[in-house]
């Protein structure tokens, strides 16, 4: 399960992700989780309200509550939820839990790979799209799975992944400006 | 199997009737089911009986895991417990005009059992149903887990109400022990005397924990009773809370596990709301608190020394034991860690005595384990059967056997801490001591079947990335002893295998478990060590012959069409990515060995069974050689 990089300037995407960042929501958030006994839960907070945890929002945080920022991604680059690099509008997660790895799920990431033009636990350049392996999601047995944002989807084949794949590729270019103009 | 089990009161797969005394549609919204489309078939019922305007008769309800996940999206109808497995949106028209409306149960839509060909209507005549003994999974797939009522309704909360009432901690903690109950969580340690312990640990602030933290890749059992019976959690903790003297709890889950977090955190509300949970919790004068703690990704978070550093908000770093956390555990209190299905078992066994769960069980492990069931079997799923149960029955009479008429190979137990125990060992009983001695454990409780087609050396592989990813970097012979182990084996699948690579791969193997500080490091090599003790001629066919027997490591096998077979019907130069496979129409087409990047998806697409896979040099060549002449 290749982890997202943690080092803030990785990614590819803006040089110094989080500058434009609003950051007023960080001192609301130390306010309802207490920094000192809760801080994994007031990550998950902070990344849920920013998507991601630029440094912007980090050296916020360590302000507020004085805890040094070496500690905190500490925590960040320990648990394999937090991420330093903005992800995508589309967010693919291949289960590679036993079963799907018996399954094939490593040809399901392959296919979506190739076709989405994103490495496995990266974000396109462009941002539309970010590609995960992750562990055991629990429905062995539709194995392989995957989850393209709230969309679950069982039984996979290469072949029916990349179909899935085109077909968001297809929405995404619509989307963009509603032209055919590849 | 006991024979003198307790009456099949509460360990047979059921359905509740809606609260109201409706006829009930129970909808499996377990992962599997949900993942197959579940969510949807629940709504077009819910649209049809409303057109058919049967909503004041029937009741739509979701339930969770019902257990036979490869037969899923299915539902249940009320009357007779009829078993309609899966659904597609056009079956529910005629499940609600001609079985919910009309009164006939639609045959056609039944579940065939393989063996026999026969159709069967009702759940608790399936075979795989049958085979089992539910303790843990009593409620799960039957009840809704949404709503108190039904889990009171089955007699949830009375088995609390009689602990806290009627028993004093010390006999609470007397009946655990002697039912025999031990930690579902894999190690086994016997949980009466763990709550003893904590019990007997001084100080007036105590802690107890449950371990939702259920990480093995291919397990899926405590999530099924998380966000199917989430009070049987709740209720075996507040007893727990009473027995050990602790006010004050956590659920940790891991946070790949949302729903379990929501069921658990509705289940919290309700019951505190009722009044079974809180201050003076079911009138009594004992208080208990429960909060929910979600994971953040760690499988190592699973061993309870970093899962408690994980609640105070730290890395989720393993430390040295002693002291064990029954005597300096969270925030350095005495605390108590037990896993999911542990805790469930508790109200069971309160309200029926330890005699009965004893009842089920060998001589040294008693009660029931729930396995998940994955892999390449028939019936994929969740199954609880009695301790000492053998592999045979576990894989062939619940399981139903290998999928595809193909040939047992191997079962995996355990996840990354466990083993491969292969054909020669399925007579093994299925509790700790026998599975040990294979080199596997009873671990967690997921098993995933391999067949011909599953490589072994690949399967060591796929658990060692798995550990080796999962290390948290503490202690030396598990940060580095996996990734030098794991580097090997990446050596011998990609056929860069060296005489010797086996030896070395024993002499580590053995070191690192010796020397790691936690059980992360300490069973990580096990998956190896049994591959190479009970499949050692793949491993040298690897290594010598450059070939993979299962034709499953992508660096040794070539694609190659045969001309004999093939008629050139051009579907795989169509279904080729990279343009690979090429010919003319009506021609026999040719895979070009430089573009091919072994995807398999023109092997999938043939109708000829013409794509040959092939591994070894010399067979490779022949292959290649061929599709030119």
């Amino acid at each position: 399960m290749p982890r997202r990089e943690a080092t803030p300037a990785a990614g590819g995407a803006a040089a110094t992700p989080g500058d434009d960042l609003d950051l007023s929501q960080v001192a609301v958030i130390v306010r309802e989780i207490d920094p000192h006994g809760n801080l994994i839960a007031l990550l998950q907070r902070a990344q849920e309200v920013y998507g991601y945890l630029p440094e912007s929002v980090v050296d916020e945080i360590a302000r507020l509550s004085g805890i040094r920022a070496s500690r905190i991604y500490g925590i960040i680059t320990f648990y394999a939820q937090f991420t330093t690099v903005p992800t995508g509008r589309h967010k693919c997660f291949v289960c590679h839990g036993t079963a799907c790895h018996v399954a094939g799920a490593t040809r399901i990431t392959e296919a979506l790979e190739q076709e989405l033009g994103v490495a496995d636990g990266e974000t396109r350049a462009d941002r539309e799209f970010s590609l995960d392996s992750v562990a055991c999601m629990g429905a062995c047995s539709q194995a392989p799975v995957m989850r393209v944002d709230a969309e679950t989807y069982g039984n996979l084949t290469a072949d029916a992944t990349r179909k899935i794949a085109r077909e968001l590729l297809e929405t995404v270019a619509a989307a963009q400006g509603g032209g055919s103009d590849a | 199997m006991p024979e003198a089990a307790v009456s099949a009161e509460g360990v047979k797969v059921g359905v509740s009737q809606s609260p109201d005394g409706r006829r009930r549609v129970s909808v499996c919204a377990g992962t599997a089911c949900v993942f197959a489309g579940s969510l949807k078939i629940k709504d077009e019922f819910e649209t049809r009986i409303a057109e058919a305007g049967l909503q004041d008769q029937v009741e739509v309800s979701i339930i969770g895991c019902h257990g036979l996940c490869s037969q899923g999206p299915l539902a249940v109808v009320s009357d007779g417990d009829t078993y309609y497995p899966r659904l597609k949106i056009k079956d529910v028209e005629a499940v609600v005009t001609e079985h919910l409306a009309g009164g006939t149960v639609v045959e056609k839509l039944l579940y065939t059992d393989p063996a026999s060909g026969e159709r069967i209507a009702c759940a608790h005549d399936i075979p795989f149903y049958k085979a089992q003994d539910r303790i843990a999974l009593r409620d799960v797939g039957v009840i809704n887990p949404e709503n108190l009522d039904e889990y009171l309704a089955r007699g949830g909360y009375e088995a609390a109400r009689k602990a806290l009432t009627t028993m004093s901690p010390e006999q609470i903690r007397e009946e655990v022990l002697a039912s025999g109950l031990r930690g579902r969580g894999g190690a086994g340690f016997p949980t009466g005397m763990k709550w003893k312990f904590a019990a007997a640990s001084p100080g007036d602030v105590k802690y107890i924990i449950c371990n939702g933290d259920e990480g093995d890749p291919g397990a899926f059992m405590d999530a099924s009773i998380m966000d199917g019976d989430p009070h049987a959690v709740l209720e075996g903790m507040l007893i727990g809370s009473y027995a050990i003297g602790a006010h004050d709890g956590y659920i940790y889950v891991r946070a790949e596990y949302p729903l379990a977090v929501r069921r658990l955190r509705m289940a919290i509300a309700a019951a505190e709301e009722r009044g079974l949970l809180g201050d003076d919790a079911l009138g009594s004068d004992w208080s208990f608190h429960l909060k929910i703690k979600e994971g953040a990704g760690a499988f190592v978070c699973g061993e309870e020394t970093a899962l408690i550093a994980s609640i105070e908000g730290k890395r989720g770093m393993p430390r040295t034991r002693p002291p064990f956390p029954a005597v300096s555990g969270l925030w350095g209190k005495p605390t108590n860690i037990n896993n999911v299905e542990t805790w469930a078992n508790v109200p069971w066994i309160i309200a029926h005595g330890a005699a009965a769960y004893a009842a089920y069980g060998n001589e040294k492990c008693k009660g029931t384990k729930a396995f998940s069931l994955a892999g390449k079997i028939v019936n994929g799923g969740l199954a609880e059967v009695p301790m000492g149960s053998t592999l045979r029955h576990v894989i062939f009479d619940v399981g139903g056997g290998i999928k595809d008429g193909k040939k047992f190979k191997a079962v995996q137990l355990g996840g990354p801490s466990g083993g491969c125990v292969p054909a020669s060992l399925l007579d093994t009983p299925v509790d700790y001591e026998s599975l040990a001695a294979t080199g596997a454990i009873v671990g967690s409780g997921g098993m995933v079947v391999a067949d011909d087609t599953t490589c072994m050396v690949d399967l060591a592989k796929y658990f060692l990335q798995f550990t080796q990813n999962e290390s948290c970097g503490k202690c030396v012979p598990c940060r580095l002893g996996t990734k030098r182990m794991l580097e090997i084996l990446q050596r011998i699948t990609a056929g860069d295998g060296e005489e010797g690579d086996i030896e070395r791969l024993e002499s580590m193997a053995l070191n690192i478990k010796k020397t790691s500080l936690c059980g992360l490091g300490q069973t990580a090599p096990n998956p190896v060590l049994t591959t190479i003790r009970y499949f050692r001629d793949e491993y040298e066919a690897h290594i010598f012959d450059r070939r993979c027997p299962a034709l499953a490591c992508e660096a040794l096998v070539a694609y190659a069409i045969d001309p004999e077979a093939c008629t050139g019907c051009m579907l795989c130069a169509r279904k080729c990515p990279v343009d690979a496979a090429t010919g003319e129409k009506k021609q026999p087409h040719t895979i070009d060995q430089s573009l091919c990047i072994r995807c398999d998806a023109c092997r999938a697409a043939c109708k000829f069974d013409a794509v040959k896979v092939v591994s070894g040099p010399a067979e490779i060549e022949a292959a290649v050689h061929a599709q030119h002449t």
